[in-house]
């Protein structure tokens, strides 16, 4: 499991999913939820496997997540702010067959 | 102020793109000879990847980052202090062959002109390949050390495998920090050292990289960090996370449990925006990778357009803030301006900091195993394609990666090849039996990053831009 090395100052909190996570200020979403033990972040788009983080540098967007209802955002760039929800990303857009 | 007028993008002489090393030093030596300056970074602080969070490091993470981390923070300082314009949260997507720079910020979206652009973009870490890499828990070794420098968060049960420095620098770091790795997994094959030997005269002029990396090897052992040499046949364990990882080291298997596995097979010029721009491109193959065609300044084949940096060739982080210095002084001079500092100093500051780099090449090449993997290994970790369909693809025509891409969408994810694209076109010219050059890379397009639409409606002046 992951751990921080020494206590932050300024706790922000958001939610992932039902589960309210205690992030400190100015971690990327990754990060709090890598400090939290969250690791699935999303399903993969053609298998529907679980994904988590990879690069942590914005290059490999496996972490992609819903944050505050938009989709296809990387939870590696995407800082940690107060109140915010996340969802992780299900797949791909779904196209419903026509008539 | 006329329609006309408010259309117009905001001109600069300079923009640079990336604020790590070299995109910075660049940046600073520019504004001191009178360029204006613009910097448009991705990040939400100066740093790039190798400085990340130096601004916000404590006396905690400095001591466990180590003092050629702390460095950086000289750079960031003079880039906040320097005359110019710093834009971070930027992440450009369009470059015209006019050099009208589109980027998208804080969800919309703002244009530069730009007389000069210098890339410095710097490095990706090379893909690693090898069953079970696409499992929950297993990340790169540099994503390793991001969670460290920029949330001070440690992996306390995860095995380090590869080659290359940064291996055994996180390795160390690990240590430092209280976690030390359950294990680290070397895949230097057996002879490599023979093979670097030559280069090591050479490589003296740069005593100090051989002997800090003689010291973390040393730390790291001395930590009772248990370490195997030479493994192949690597495999992450589990169903959908990570439980372990299994190899062969010296004739025997090993399983070793962890729930965290971190694979590093070095780095890789980050070519997208020179790709982009259709910038000439030749496979070096002492580095294993494609690098842009310049001249000793940085300038690219695309007119006005200059590299420094790892984007340009990986040379590390010095080397970059030299390359960066160096090319801001060649543009100054083209501009008519007098140089703020000498150039044959940074060169001859350059040789000497390069000196150590071709006895690294040498003995951290990565094996064949994680270029050309077997059939069953997925390599698209976006659009889930085996190495084997895309060998099938090749034999059922493909001459090259644009071509298998069509056929199997192979970098048409979001990360658009980033990840995949040297391990595909070298499995391409393998099968092919041609050479690198001839191979090529996938073409890259406009946008460079998923946009979305409403930060393409959302257009605002750059003079409006919140800071």
């Amino acid at each position: 499991m992951a751990r921080r090395i020494e206590s932050g100052t300024t706790i922000v909190r958001f939610t992932f999913q039902d589960r309210t996570i205690e992030a400190q200020e100015g971690d990327t979403v990754a990060a709090a939820l890598t400090a939290a033990g969250v690791r699935e972040l999303r399903e993969s788009v053609v298998s529907g496997s679980p994904r988590g983080i990879f690069c942590m540098m914005g290059t490999c967007f496996d972490c992609l997540v819903e944050v505050d209802g938009r989709t296809n955002v990387q939870a590696c760039r995407t800082t940690v702010t107060e109140g915010m929800t996340v969802m992780p990303q299900k797949g791909g857009p779904a196209v419903e067959a026509g008539e | 102020m006329t329609m006309m007028d408010s259309n117009t993008p905001h001109a600069c002489d300079l923009a640079v793109i990336g604020a790590g090393p070299a995109g910075m030093a660049a940046a600073v030596t520019a504004s001191k000879a009178g360029l204006s300056v613009v910097v448009l970074d991705e990040g939400e602080a100066p740093g790039g990847q190798i400085y990340r969070d130096i601004e916000r490091t404590t006396p905690r993470r400095s001591a466990v980052l180590g003092e050629d981390y702390v460095a950086g923070g000289a750079l960031a300082k003079a880039l906040r202090e320097a005359d110019l314009t710093y834009l971070p949260r930027s992440t450009v997507w369009n470059i015209s062959t006019e050099r009208l720079i589109d980027f998208s910020r804080d969800g919309g979206s703002s244009q530069l002109q730009a007389n000069y652009i210098l890339v410095a973009t710097g490095a990706v870490e090379r893909p690693c390949p090898i069953p079970g890499w696409t499992k929950t828990g297993v990340t790169t070794v540099g994503a390793l050390q991001i969670l460290l420098k920029s949330a001070g968060i440690v992996e306390e049960s995860a095995v380090l495998a590869g080659s290359g420095p940064l291996l055994w620098l996180v390795a160390k770091q690990m240590v430092d920090a209280g976690a030390p790795p359950v294990a680290v997994v070397e895949t230097t094959p057996a002879g490599r050292m023979q093979a670097a030997l030559p280069h090591l005269f050479g490589a003296l002029k740069g005593h100090r990289y051989l002997s800090k990396g003689l010291k973390l090897l040393r730390a790291v052992k001395a930590a009772g960090v248990p370490v195997y040499s030479a493994a192949t046949d690597l495999e992450v364990t589990g169903e959908t996370a990570a439980t372990g990882l299994r190899f062969t080291s010296k004739g025997k298997q090993h399983l070793v449990s962890a729930n965290h596995i971190a694979l590093h097979q070095g780095v890789v010029p980050n070519q997208q925006v020179t790709r982009m721009l259709r910038c000439e491109h030749r496979w070096d193959a002492s580095q294993a990778c494609f690098r842009p065609v310049t001249d000793a300044r940085g300038l690219t084949s695309f007119e006005n357009v200059y590299t420094a940096g790892d984007g340009a060739g990986i040379m590390g982080a010095v080397s970059a803030a030299l390359q960066g210095r160096l090319a801001a002084l060649d543009i100054a001079t083209k501009l008519g301006k007098s140089a703020p500092e000498r150039a044959d100093r940074l060169e001859a500051a350059l040789a000497r900091d390069g000196a150590v780099r071709p006895f690294l090449e040498a003995l951290y090449a990565p094996a064949t195993a994680f270029v050309l993997p077997a059939d069953g290994v997925t390599v698209c970790r976006c659009e889930e394609i085996t190495a084997g369909a895309i060998r099938e693809a090749v034999d059922l025509g493909a001459p090259g990666p644009n071509q298998v891409k069509s056929f199997l969408r192979t970098g048409m994810g979001p990360c658009q090849g980033r990840v995949c694209g040297l391990v595909v076109a070298s499995i391409i010219n393998e099968r092919r039996k041609t050479q690198m050059d001839e191979t090529g890379y996938f073409r890259i397009r406009p946008p460079l990053k998923p946009l979305q639409l409403s930060e393409l409606a959302n257009f605002k002046p750059l003079e409006k831009l919140e800071p």
